[in-house]
């Protein structure tokens, strides 16, 4: 996890002709692609994916070449494409039906092994940009409130996600030092959170009653689709070198979340979170350990670096979680107006009660 | 004619009372990346540790002026009393006493943030775990920090070492203060000593159910829950005049350097409690 960081500011600024991008057949991949793709001085941009594009993404993919190939398989097919820049976000946080926890981890893990090894071979290739998580810093607590990207994990951990993240950042901490002319910028992703709820922590949240671990209040932080899609576009055309957390500045609580949802919150003792995660189907929504350990110690990270060195502040937590909230009103059970009207109505009857006893 | 005033106070204490359960229940308040909550803090811990504080233990305060109105500060206690009800005290003296009604950022222990709704509290109420990051953290964002460097030696010990400082550990309190060039603000508390003496420590017990300690007080285990209501002692508070780290800034990373300012510190406390146990000769007096 040491992040060596002798890397300069986005000052050489030069589009690369050729970009791959992996993993578009989901949101942030064929986004970003479609971006690239409609930049001045890049030539040509390839989607890779092991699965084929769902019809709403196509139309963004129309100036992109779409390359079906699971990574796990080998990635010897991208080497001859010229690639200036890499982008790899076939990166999964949840198992996604298909095979499971061990077909994540083979996408995961192998996958990113696989295509380092073809990025060896790519004599053109100038920078590689990886989707991380802040999931590298595991959960403890022992842990200090607010992760620097120097902070270490305490343990390994429990969860699936934190695991193969931390294997996949090892990899690329090698390949960077054995090909230093590549610049590699490696993003800590928080949670993303948008208007539509969908990764499964905002599935979680979206849902009437929420689980949450009886006795905690985490602190969780979010960025905003947008502004990580911002981040990605510079990473892949300005030169960032280093590790860098990417987050909304500031927290909101678990509680306060489900609140401004408007949402009923289930304290679960986190034993039976836990056991319900490993050898059951989970509660109510809340499958994993990720979650729980989310859930049960929270996490912040300091984005002091990123500000700095992009030139770029994303918009706090708590309002990229207000987008989300403001689209989801519709289901809410508490709404702030509601409890407004309430009030009113409450302080004007005993204003007419004691108005009566006065008089 | 004095009615309608009577009547416009009750009606803004409930006008305000139902907008802060309006605020609370839609989320709508703020939380620092610590978890810290002061509406919380002040609007529902306070009242209920303001009782504790001026009514069951008629607490005292001397020197406030000692801690400064603005600025980062490392405050440093002695540590008492079988359940660290002192720490909570002192932040209502930091909060009630001085002018700027400052909130002290305590820091605790892991086993705080090991267990259920400990853990919660102690974040709301601006605590944090008690290593390097957070403290620096919090100092260099001009935040009063609280520490007890003696730990569970101090709030564990046998009544008859009552006001007697225990060793004050490694001093990574220090080497934070010198490293942010924050001053060190010693304070004396009498008091926490005498509200659940300590005869005894049932070590096996303490095992079994993971504490540091299982104490036997004059009214613990024997009364039941009613054990758990601390002696009304009398408590006094005392801040001693800040210390300067400045000389030393440059110095966090040597230990000698550490270990003497650890000892001052400790030396400073420890005269001050002999002088304020002077001042009160009677620990169950008014």
């Amino acid at each position: 996890m040491t992040a060596v960081d002798t890397g300069t500011a986005g000052d050489r600024v030069r589009a690369p002709r050729v970009v791959i991008v992996t993993g578009i057949s989901r949101f942030l991949g064929a986004t970003i692609a479609a971006r690239l793709a409609a930049t001045p001085g890049v030539v040509r941009v390839i989607g890779v994916d092991r699965a084929d594009p769902p019809g709403e993404l196509r139309p963004l993919l129309r100036g992109v070449r779409v390359h079906r190939i699971d990574l796990a398989e080998g990635a010897d097919e991208l080497v001859e494409l010229g690639a200036e820049a890499l982008v790899h976000l076939a990166v999964v946080s949840s198992p996604d039906g298909r095979g499971g926890r061990a077909a994540m981890k083979d996408q995961n893990v192998i996958g990113t092994m696989q295509l380092l090894a073809a990025c060896q071979q790519m004599p053109s290739l100038r920078r590689l940009v990886l989707r991380s998580s802040t999931a590298a810093y595991g959960a403890s607590f022992r842990d200090p409130a607010v992760f620097t990207e120097e902070t270490e994990p305490r343990a390994t951990p429990r969860g699936g996600y934190a695991r193969d993240i931390l294997d996949i950042e090892g990899y690329v901490r090698g390949f960077r030092r054995r090909n230093p002319r590549v610049t590699t910028t490696v993003l800590r992703f928080t949670p993303f959170v948008g208007p539509q709820p969908d990764t499964g922590l905002l599935q979680l949240l979206a849902q009437p009653v929420v689980p949450t671990v009886l006795g905690r209040d985490p602190r969780l932080q979010f960025i905003h689709v947008d502004d990580a899609l911002e981040l990605l576009y510079r990473s892949v055309v300005e030169d960032h070198q280093g590790v860098f957390n990417v987050a909304g500045p500031g927290t909101i609580t678990l509680s306060q979340a489900i609140r401004r949802l408007g949402r009923i919150a289930l304290p679960v003792p986190e034993g039976i979170l836990q056991a319900a995660a490993v050898y059951g189907r989970g509660v109510n929504g809340l499958r994993s350990l990720d979650q729980v350990d989310l859930f049960v110690h929270g996490r912040v990270v300091d984005t002091a670096r990123l500000t700095e060195r992009y030139g770029f502040t994303p918009r706090a937590t708590a309002e990229a979680f207000d987008d989300f909230v403001r689209a989801q009103r519709g289901d809410a059970v508490l709404t702030p107006g509601r409890l407004a009207e309430t009030e009113r109505r409450m302080l004007e009857m005993i204003r007419t009660v004691r108005a009566g006893r006065v008089s | 004619m004095t009615v309608p005033e009577l009547a416009d106070e009750f009606d803004n204490k409930v006008a305000s009372g139902l907008a802060f359960l309006r605020r609370r229940l839609s989320g709508q308040y703020r939380v620092d990346e610590f978890g810290f909550d002061p509406e919380l803090t002040e609007q529902v811990f306070q009242p209920v540790l303001r009782l504790l504080y001026r009514d069951w233990f008629r607490t005292e305060v001397l020197d406030v002026k000692n801690l400064p109105a603005q600025g980062g500060a490392l405050v440093v206690g002695n540590h008492s009393g079988t359940i660290a009800l002192d720490a909570l005290m002192l932040t209502m003296a930091c909060h009630d006493e001085h002018p700027a009604r400052r909130h002290l950022r305590l820091l605790g222990a892991d086993f705080v943030f090991k267990l259920p709704f400990v853990s919660e509290l102690a974040r709301k109420s601006g605590a944090t775990l008690a290593c390097n990051p957070d403290v620096e953290r919090l100092l260099e964002a001009d935040e009063l920090v609280g520490v007890f460097p003696e730990g569970f030696k101090g709030v564990g010990k046998k009544f008859t070492d009552r006001y007697k400082l225990q060793r004050f550990g490694r001093g990574g309190f220090v080497s934070a203060a010198l490293r942010t060039r924050r001053p060190i603000v010693p304070v004396a508390i009498v008091g926490a000593e005498e509200i659940y003496p300590l005869l005894g420590d049932v070590k096996p017990l303490a095992r079994l159910i993971g504490a540091p300690y299982f104490p036997i007080t004059p009214t613990f285990p024997w009364l039941g829950p009613l054990g758990l209501v601390p002696l009304p002692s009398k408590w006094l508070i005392r801040f001693g005049e800040p210390i300067d780290t400045e000389p030393y800034a440059d110095r966090a990373d040597d230990p000698a350097a550490v270990f003497n300012l650890a000892d001052h510190v400790r030396e400073t406390i420890q005269g001050m409690l002999h002088e304020l146990l002077e001042l009160r000769p009677d620990a169950f007096g008014p």
